[in-house]
């Protein structure tokens, strides 16, 4: 048995982790799904606490950073961004992450 | 030489209703609005692929008389569009022709195109045109809805894969998408059988954007409706200031220095300089 990292990340929509989830996104580290841009439309927790509830575990939340003075009402990357984790065991490595790593990124 | 391609062409110019709705959203769809015969042409030209142009090429040079690319921008909904959107004569930044290949297994990363673009008081477009119909599957263009004033350089938004309310286009054939040169934007995997083709011209203005469009109803009350529309990712507090972001661009597409909305922008403006009697 191997250990896998499954990561999920949370777009909050206040720096309160029991909001409201705006945008998400989901790392495969066991190679038996391939989430990526624009897969779906619906968020996979209504919360970040919704999301402790199912077993995901918080590693990582934004900090609360002031505006740059003189720049106090930009709008640029998205503020409330927490990383959470689940370990997954699994039989073997799935060997897709060579193949990932070999492929050419598609210009933009 | 003289490169005038404007009096050649025109069309419907947007309304005040329709300029505030792509302030807000960053886009402007049109559906449909390439006749069947041309979108068989234009599948077969974007097989074929286009030759490159010159950055800054004006229309007439870019596209000869006749060609397919000149005629989809004559179409009248296009090129009325086109006009209110960046005024006459538009120069030619570049385009491309987008192929998203059967199950090519991966998407893009979410993208703004070229480089961080900061400018208040101008903007380019890009023209989206599908010349066949896209399904979910077929890995549409995913948009987020008023993501085109976030300060973010290229491809340093690939981080989001999905947010609440984005865009994954779905769209009949011979559809014309402008976007605002900032627009969150990626080709989305495409899970089908079916080679998926996108055509894309990005235009810079030559003129000021300034009521470049049918003003006429300016004063409409869903004007304001329109900019003040908020779309499920923002945070709440981000997307005020999207709103004063958008109070300025208004501001400066219309000149009109003292429109507000909610009073945003004039609260945090107010420095009264007079003496108390």
């Amino acid at each position: 048995m191997t250990i896998r990292q499954q990561v999920l990340v949370l777009y909050l929509a206040t720096s309160a982790l029991d909001s409201d989830v705006v945008g998400w996104s989901a790392y495969d580290g066991t190679g038996r799904t391939s989430p990526t841009t624009g897969d779906g439309d619906e968020p996979p927790y209504r919360s970040g606490v919704h999301a402790l509830e199912d077993g995901w575990r918080l590693f990582q939340a934004a900090q609360l950073i002031p505006p740059y003075p003189g720049r106090e009402y930009d709008v640029s990357f998205l503020k409330h961004e927490f990383f959470f984790e689940r370990l997954v065991e699994t039989e073997t490595g799935s060997g897709a992450g060579e193949l990932r790593r070999g492929r050419l990124r598609s210009a933009p | 030489m003289t490169h005038t391609w404007e009096h050649t062409t025109g069309g419907p110019l947007s309304s005040s209703v329709r300029m505030a709705r792509f302030v807000a959203h960053g886009s402007l769809r049109l559906d449909a609005v390439v006749p069947p015969e041309m979108n068989a042409e234009g599948m077969q030209v974007l097989r074929r692929g286009l030759p490159d142009v010159p950055y800054g090429s004006p229309v007439p040079d870019a596209y000869p008389k006749g060609s397919f690319a000149r005629r989809l921008l004559e179409l009248p909904v296009v090129a009325g569009a086109l006009r209110s959107l960046v005024g006459p004569d538009p120069t030619v930044d570049h385009h491309a022709v987008h192929i998203r290949e059967p199950r090519e297994g991966q998407a893009q990363p979410l993208h703004g195109d070229a480089i961080i673009d900061v400018r208040t008081d101008a903007f380019d477009v890009q023209l989206m045109y599908y010349p066949q119909d896209v399904t979910l599957d077929m890995g549409g263009t995913l948009s987020v809805p008023g993501s085109h004033l976030r300060r973010t350089n290229e491809s340093d938004t690939g981080r989001y894969q999905n947010l609440r309310g984005q865009s994954r286009l779905v769209c009949p054939a011979g559809t014309v998408v402008f976007l605002h040169h900032g627009l969150w934007h990626g080709g989305r995997r495409n899970d089908s059988d079916t080679v998926r083709y996108m055509f894309k011209i990005r235009f810079n203005p030559t003129v000021r954007q300034r009521r470049l469009w049918d003003t006429s109803d300016l004063a409409d009350p869903r004007v304001a409706e329109e900019l003040a529309t908020t779309f499920p990712w923002y945070e709440p507090a981000t997307g005020r200031l999207e709103i004063y972001n958008r109070v300025l661009m208004w501001r400066a597409l219309t000149g009109d220095d003292t429109f507000d909305l909610d009073h945003w922008v004039t609260r945090v403006s107010n420095r009264p300089q007079g003496e108390a009697a």
